[in-house]
């Protein structure tokens, strides 16, 4: 009679001890979801009301509770937000902003550090809404940020990086460039397009 | 002649199911590495908004979440309208101030000023209560705040 050869180890259970952990796993973690869109609050204290600004360095963009967007007191879709904010922040109106490409409308921005974009919305707005506004306006300041990066990236010795890619490396530690040279890079696009959001409550 | 004459009855043989543990720990791997033990139980609603200006929290720094929805199946007894959520249970907007402060009392004094409050907000909450962590936030000058949202069209929000 042959010989039986030996018996292998059932293994059927490996699966169900893999089974297990594996729903424990499921059960009690999440993928996180820790991206989003940063601000910053301005201070409680805000004693600079006696600042003159003109009513043209003001781009009003305001939510009503139906989600329907009032930008300069006109109708707007969010979708045409980025474009209208782009053309407001680059007009360079009075001709004092070397690198604006805008149309020099003298009804719009006179330069991009005086251009103020003012925000309202109501209780009712909805926050998705909000999002996409808050997006938007980002995106618009972004948009000219990366153009002007590209513009002088080149002679500081940073090729084909444009504004967010800048601030992205600045921020890896496995960056091997001149994080210093860098930094003065970023800061002075920050001055050529400054963030001025106002939210007015 | 033994050679020739057919043993088998002709069964396909089984399916060896000796490396089904091995795809399940492959998942296994997958999940212990891409996923974080779920700090909080969410007791509402938050379906998060989409934008594609993001930026991804920096671990390094410390962080608080506020969550604010509408509270979810099971805990309608809190009303139908939206609520904060502070670690495990509902608060008002008068106990953000409390929450920051008893945050920045377990971090190190040097890591303080980084602290950045994450917003995670279900997409349908109104802006009155958003407008009010703001609020109390500003006074405790908790400036650093980020919206979380997923990544996608922005446009996909407004419906």
């Amino acid at each position: 009679m042959a010989k039986r050869a030996a018996p292998e180890v059932n293994a059927g259970s490996m699966a169900d001890i893999a089974f297990l952990l594996l729903i424990f796993f499921l059960v009690t973690t999440t993928i996180p979801k820790d991206s989003g869109i940063n601000r910053l609050l301005p201070p409680m204290e805000d004693s600079d009301e006696d600042v003159i600004i003109k009513q043209k360095n003001i781009f009003t963009v305001l939510l009503n509770g139906k989600d329907q967007l009032l930008v300069e007191d006109e109708l707007m879709e969010v979708k045409d937000l980025r474009k209208a904010a782009v053309k407001f922040l680059d007009n360079g109106g009075d001709g004092s902003c070397n690198y604006c490409e805008g149309l020099k409308d003298a009804r719009s921005s006179d330069n991009p550090d005086k251009a103020i974009i003012s925000l309202k919305n109501e209780r009712e707005t909805s926050y998705g809404v909000y999002i996409s506004v808050q997006n938007e306006l980002v995106a618009a300041y972004n948009q000219l940020r990366n153009r002007r990066a590209l513009e002088i990236g080149p002679q500081r010795g940073f090729r084909n990086m444009n504004f967010v890619e800048m601030q992205r490396n600045y921020k890896d530690v496995k960056f091997s460039g001149n994080k210093t040279k860098l930094k003065e890079l970023i800061d002075q696009i920050k001055v050529e397009f400054p963030q001025k959001l106002s939210e007015v409550q | 002649m033994s050679k020739f004459t057919k043993k088998k009855g002709g069964e396909v043989p089984a399916v060896n199911t000796a490396s089904l543990p091995d795809i399940v720990f492959m998942l296994l791997f997958f999940f212990m590495v891409v996923t974080v033990m779920r700090e909080d139980d969410l007791y509402i609603a938050n379906v998060l908004p989409l934008a594609d200006q993001v930026e991804k929290l920096n671990k390094k720094h410390p962080v608080s979440y506020i969550y604010a929805g509408k509270p979810s199946r099971g805990y309608e007894k809190y009303g139908t309208e939206a609520r904060i959520q502070l670690n495990d249970k509902f608060a008002e907007p008068d106990d953000i101030a409390a929450f920051i402060n008893s945050e920045r009392a377990s971090m190190r004094e040097e890591l303080i000023s980084f602290l950045t409050v994450a917003l995670k907000v279900d997409k349908n909450a109104n802006m009155g209560i958003v407008g009010d962590i703001k609020q109390e936030l500003r006074k405790v000058n908790a400036l650093k705040i980020n919206y979380s949202t997923g990544k996608g069209d922005a446009l996909s929000n407004v419906n």
